[in-house]
């Protein structure tokens, strides 16, 4: 499987990520080299093997209904790039 | 909508009333000061994780024992990938392909007869933040007090073929769960969310038409205006030829019109993958059988007991437990008096008829169940008549005063004195000498008239079988 | 100034308490010590002396009696501080001070530790030779020119260096081991589960733990002792009980059963690609020398097989960028960190602000793991690693049913060359196929020096064990450490 420059871009967009011209030849590149040596994956056959996706299972971890005291407005706006009147700043979206 | 069959689809959004967040223990309220129930687990700080309220989990089952759905052994949380700055982490933590729940259904009454609606699922997710908008501003701000607060969503099968189904499917919705406790089911403050997808194809055609999804509603009979907007908009463009696109549209509750959405919209692509920080949840037959011993009487069984116990008919039962309260507050009325069918015709009558025309739940209804008997106890001893008896309601419901009080201030007291009665008897005869001459010439029917007009002279007070005998005690001392 | 940093914790523990030190006396000689050779090494991402010495002074004040009290710890970039600078070494992250502790740093401040800063690291983890790191990479104190191994490349650094005593790094993919064995130290990364990842800023979560860097093995198990254990804030983390690792060093092995798995034959380890038929390095020399010392104390040597190794690299890379890039999603400049101001919408924001903060290596990674998680590719990519991933994990379990621990080199080669394999992100990635495995079985590892090539450079030997038996782990290591002594050398600087 080769990766074309459209589906750099193509998961670029939904990953949110401006890239350069540069940028998108030589990740193209790049992904197509990893991606041809991850075609080894597919010597194998996986038909009855069931996906594991998390590395440790050990039972339900469940918390209590109880309630814990939140950060104050001052400490969650804190390290806003934009805040004002205690809300979060981002550029106008129309719906 | 001769020509054409209307499938509709309804997903449900609840909230349920859990005490903290889904994943982290900040209070689940409602409101208050932007981005003060907040902390690094539901604002999405780096490093930060998310752990299961055990309190959602049951009520989450609770929810699902009740819609009769199959609650699985074991289900996982996914994440769904998307960008929105009401998203902290920039993806929701749902369910994808192992969800709380498959299956189950809710019955209605459609063209008088019970329809059954098929769920397709149950599952669990986590809210979004808020945003705000200020029309003149360059800036949106956003709040995530709403941030990870527990939803639940409720998709439903494409079973439902009329906005009026939809509607009826909604209340028997909300009806269940407001038996259980678990939510507040109001769509006003948005504890209750509904979306739709709707199409048409005409009878003829066999594949479903063109889905169009809807959204923005804001209220129960607000699904079943877009609905019925969207039913006529599509059925007038398939007899125009004109194509269907298929797209998401906004309804605009003022201008009662659906709207395509005006952002572009993208091909979705969720990427949808187990959630690596949580684990499994399996949920053994102990725990469902546990949650199941909780739930509380149905309406179903509610309805099926007051048809059994109480005589009631099978309409006048469906109204009744459609409002946990309302079906509460006749409980308490038929202990105290023990005449269900009279108190069903007045809670279904006069009592809804009120609230209705002024858009009060029934859970801020201002009589109580003693008040209301009280106000048949005096038309038992005949205080009041039946007509009076009308008016003394509604002031007890617009203004939560008891009857005794009411009656009292009003003067609504009813004439029952024979002797006032008949020397009002007599100065109508003297008023109107012809009407009394026609009776006594043999047309009978004068006697209502004058009938009549002693209950409009005494403003209604007069005992009325008093009164027609007074009348007639009258008109028999002229004869000659 | 008596340079106290050069001590192992145990040590600077009997020291503190013979000559009644104060936090204030360690902390001056840190100092010292960062004036002296930190120009070299770079190991610090953030380090702020007045910081030091208030935090110092702080401790002497309210006289701690904990186990590493007074005894100076490196935090990682990646784990969070409580108001302090909390970056992953990452431009997006920039001025980020968290509003909360990590778990695991509540602790070490419980047990009384002078911390100092945080190390350098590959950007958000994302690498093998901190080069990917948004300030200078750190160097490699046995050869300035060369990389320290990656991604905790800082806290093995600092450690080696004697610019602290002990370090806290996170490992993924060998990001604990792989720079301890470059930079001659000991490192271990517990079994999954095993220590909270509450505060650590995931890049795999399935993948990620945080584990001790230290001098020595005994200074690992203390470090692990204090970390380890249940925290109600992760519900990947274990409810079981931790034993005292320190109850672990023993030197005696006797009986013990060492797997080696004939696909990665020390006597025939060349690099990153296993070929029988290529000579032996000086990796492989090393490794086969410490096998016939083990095997003098005692140990039972066996031959297991680890058939689906050859496709840890390929399943590690596409379950480790999916987690990524749905992990990463939330550096988008609306809460903290970079953002990119200029006016635009919405989306421009989210795409300038992504583009310029993460480098080029995070980018890959996050396009590469969207990509194996999106529509169509699902099951060919995410799908089917996670599948290979669980013949991995099998693997592991029917080779732990015929010997106790596995034996390894943590790393195909010594530290190589700045720039060397920048430019090649594959070769960069293949460097890790011994420490990749353990990750993704969740399984514990240590690596530890067991020698020195010709150029001086260090070589780590790696120990695998069973799920939460990192006792075993630190027995073998004691006893070889304690007969073989490579912890008596160190760099000069």
């Amino acid at each position: 499987m080769t990766i074309k420059k459209d589906a750099i871009r193509y998961a670029a967009g939904l990953a949110r990520i401006s890239l350069t011209r540069q940028e998108e030849e030589l990740f193209a590149e790049q992904l197509n080299h990893i991606l041809a040596y991850m075609e080894q994956l597919n010597k194998l056959d996986t038909e009855n093997i069931e996906p594991m996706s998390r590395a440790g299972s050990t039972g339900n971890i469940l918390r209590e209904d109880m309630v814990k005291s939140p950060l104050s407005n001052d400490d969650a706006l804190k390290n806003a790039p934009e805040k004002e009147e205690g809300f979060f700043r981002v550029p106008k979206i129309i719906e | 909508m001769s020509h054409y069959l209307t499938t509709i689809g309804l997903e449900i959004h609840l909230r349920l009333l859990t005490k903290t967040k889904a994943f982290c223990g900040c209070s689940n309220c409602f409101g208050g000061e932007p981005n003060t129930f907040v902390c690094p687990v539901c604002l999405g700080f780096p490093g930060s994780l998310p752990v299961l309220n055990s309190q959602y989990l049951r009520y989450a089952i609770k929810v699902a024992l009740a819609l009769s759905s199959n609650v699985s052994g074991m289900m996982k949380f996914d994440r769904k990938n998307y960008f929105y700055p009401d998203l902290p982490k920039n993806y929701q933590i749902s369910q994808y392909d192992m969800p709380l729940s498959l299956g189950g259904y809710v019955d209605i009454i459609s063209d008088n007869k019970p329809k059954r609606i098929a769920i397709t699922r149950v599952h669990m997710e986590e809210d979004a933040g808020k945003l705000v908008h200020n029309k003149r501003a360059l800036s949106s701000y956003v709040d995530f007090n709403r941030t990870g607060t527990p939803l639940l969503e409720i998709v439903s099968e494409p079973d439902i073929s009329s906005p009026e189904e939809a509607y009826r499917y909604l209340i028997a919705i909300k009806s269940i769960i407001e038996y259980l406790d678990v939510s507040d089911c109001n769509m006003e403050e948005g504890s209750l969310r509904c979306d739709a997808n709707i199409s048409i194809r005409p009878k003829s055609q066999k594949e479903l038409g063109v889905k169009v999804e809807l959204k923005n509603m804001n209220s129960f009979k607000g699904v079943r205006d877009a609905l019925i907007y969207e039913e006529k908009r599509q059925a007038k463009a398939l007899s125009a030829d004109e194509p269907i696109a298929q797209q998401t549209r906004l309804w605009n509750e003022e201008k009662q019109v659906s709207e395509p959405m005006r952002t572009k919209e993208e091909a979705h692509d969720y990427r949808y993958f187990p959630d690596p920080d949580l684990p499994t949840v399996s949920i053994d037959a102990t725990l469902i059988e546990e949650i199941s011993s909780e739930l509380p009487e149905m309406p179903e069984q509610k309805k099926e007991r007051f048809i059994r116990d109480c005589g009631l008919s099978k309409y006048d039962a469906s109204v009744l437990v459609s409002d946990k309260v309302m079906a509460c507050f006749f409980e308490c009325c038929i202990k105290l008096y023990p005449k269900p069918k009279m108190i069903v015709n007045w809670l279904t009558g006069d009592i809804l008829k009120y609230l209705n025309a002024n858009n009060i739940e029934f859970n801020s209804v201002k009589t109580t169940p003693q008040r209301l008997i009280s106000m048949f106890e005096l038309m038992d001893n005949k205080t009041i008549s039946g007509k009076m008896a009308k008016e003394v309601l509604h002031e007890m419901l617009a203004t939560g005063d008891s009857a005794d009080d009411i009656v009292k201030k009003k003067g609504l007291l009813q004439i029952s004195d024979k002797s006032v009665i008949e020397k009002l008897a007599d100065d109508i005869i003297n008023e109107n000498p012809k009407v009394a001459d026609d009776y006594l010439s043999g047309k009978t029917n004068a006697l209502g008239f004058l009938v009549g007009q002693l209950m409009k002279k005494s403003k209604g007070r007069a005992d009325p079988q008093l009164a027609n005998s007074a009348i007639k005690k009258g008109l028999g001392k002229k004869r000659p | 100034m008596e340079e106290f940093v050069k001590y192992t914790a145990s040590q600077l523990k009997k020291k503190i308490a013979q000559d009644n030190l104060a936090a204030s006396d360690i902390a001056s000689s840190v100092a010292d010590r960062y004036d002296k050779v930190e120009d070299k090494v770079k190991g610090f991402a953030h380090f702020d002396k007045t910081l030091l010495s208030e935090r110092a002074k702080e401790l002497d004040k309210k006289g701690c009696a904990g186990n590493l009290s007074k005894i100076p710890v490196v935090i990682k970039d990646n784990i969070c501080v409580k108001d302090e600078l909390t970056t992953c070494s990452s431009k997006i992250l920039a001025g980020f001070k968290p509003p909360y502790d990590a778990t695991v740093v509540t602790k070490l401040k419980q047990a009384g530790a002078l911390l100092l800063g945080k190390s350098n690291m590959d950007e958000f983890a994302f690498g093998s030779s901190c080069e990917t790191s948004c300030y200078a990479p750190t160097n490699n104190p046995y050869d300035l020119e060369k990389i320290p191994g990656g991604s905790s490349g800082g806290s093995a650094a600092l450690v080696a260096a004697d610019e602290t005593v002990l370090a806290l790094g996170s490992d993924t993919g060998g990001s604990i081991r792989q720079p301890a064995s470059l930079c001659g130290v000991v490192g271990i990364k517990p079994t999954y589960g095993r220590v909270s990842r509450y505060g650590l800023i995931a890049f795999g979560s399935s993948l990620d733990q945080i584990g001790p860097v230290a001098k020595d093995v005994t200074d690992c198990a203390g470090l692990l002792n204090i970390i380890s254990g249940y925290d109600p804030m992760d519900s990947t983390s274990a409810d079981m009980p931790v034993p005292d690792y320190t109850g672990s060093l023993i030197a005696n092995i006797k009986g013990l059963r060492i797997g080696i798995p004939k696909e990665y034959n020390p006597g025939s380890i060349t690099g990153p690609i296993i070929d029988e038929a290529a000579p032996v390095n000086e990796t492989g020399i090393k490794i086969r020398e410490a096998v016939d010392m083990l095997k003098d104390l005692g140990a039972q040597f066996v031959d297991i097989s680890l058939p689906h190794t050859k496709y840890a690299v390929s399943v590690y890379y596409i379950v480790g960028c999916s987690e990524a890039s749905s992990n990463l999603a939330r550096f988008d400049g609306v809460e903290y960190g970079y953002r990119q101001k200029q006016p635009g919408s919405l989306l421009d924001m989210y795409k300038k602000t992504r583009g310029e903060g993460f480098g080029a290596e995070a980018k890959r990674r996050i396009i590469l793991g969207t990509y194996t998680l999106s529509s169509g590719y699902y099951d060919a990519y995410y799908l089917k690693a996670q599948k290979v991933r669980n013949l991995i994990k099998q693997d592991f379990e029917d080779a732990f049913s015929r010997c106790d621990i596995i034996l390894t080199p943590t790393s195909p080669e010594t530290a190589w060359p700045k720039g060397l394999k920048t430019k090649d992100p594959l070769s960069m990635y293949l460097s890790d196929i011994f420490t990749i495995p353990a990750n993704l079985a969740g399984i514990p590892a240590l690596s530890l020096p067991c020698g020195y090539d010709s150029n001086g450079l260090p070589i780590g030997l790696q120990f695998m064990a069973k799920h939460f038996d990192e006792e075993a782990l630190i027995r073998a290591a004691y006893t070889y450490e304690q007969n073989a002594g490579w912890q008596k050398v160190r760099p000069k600087l």
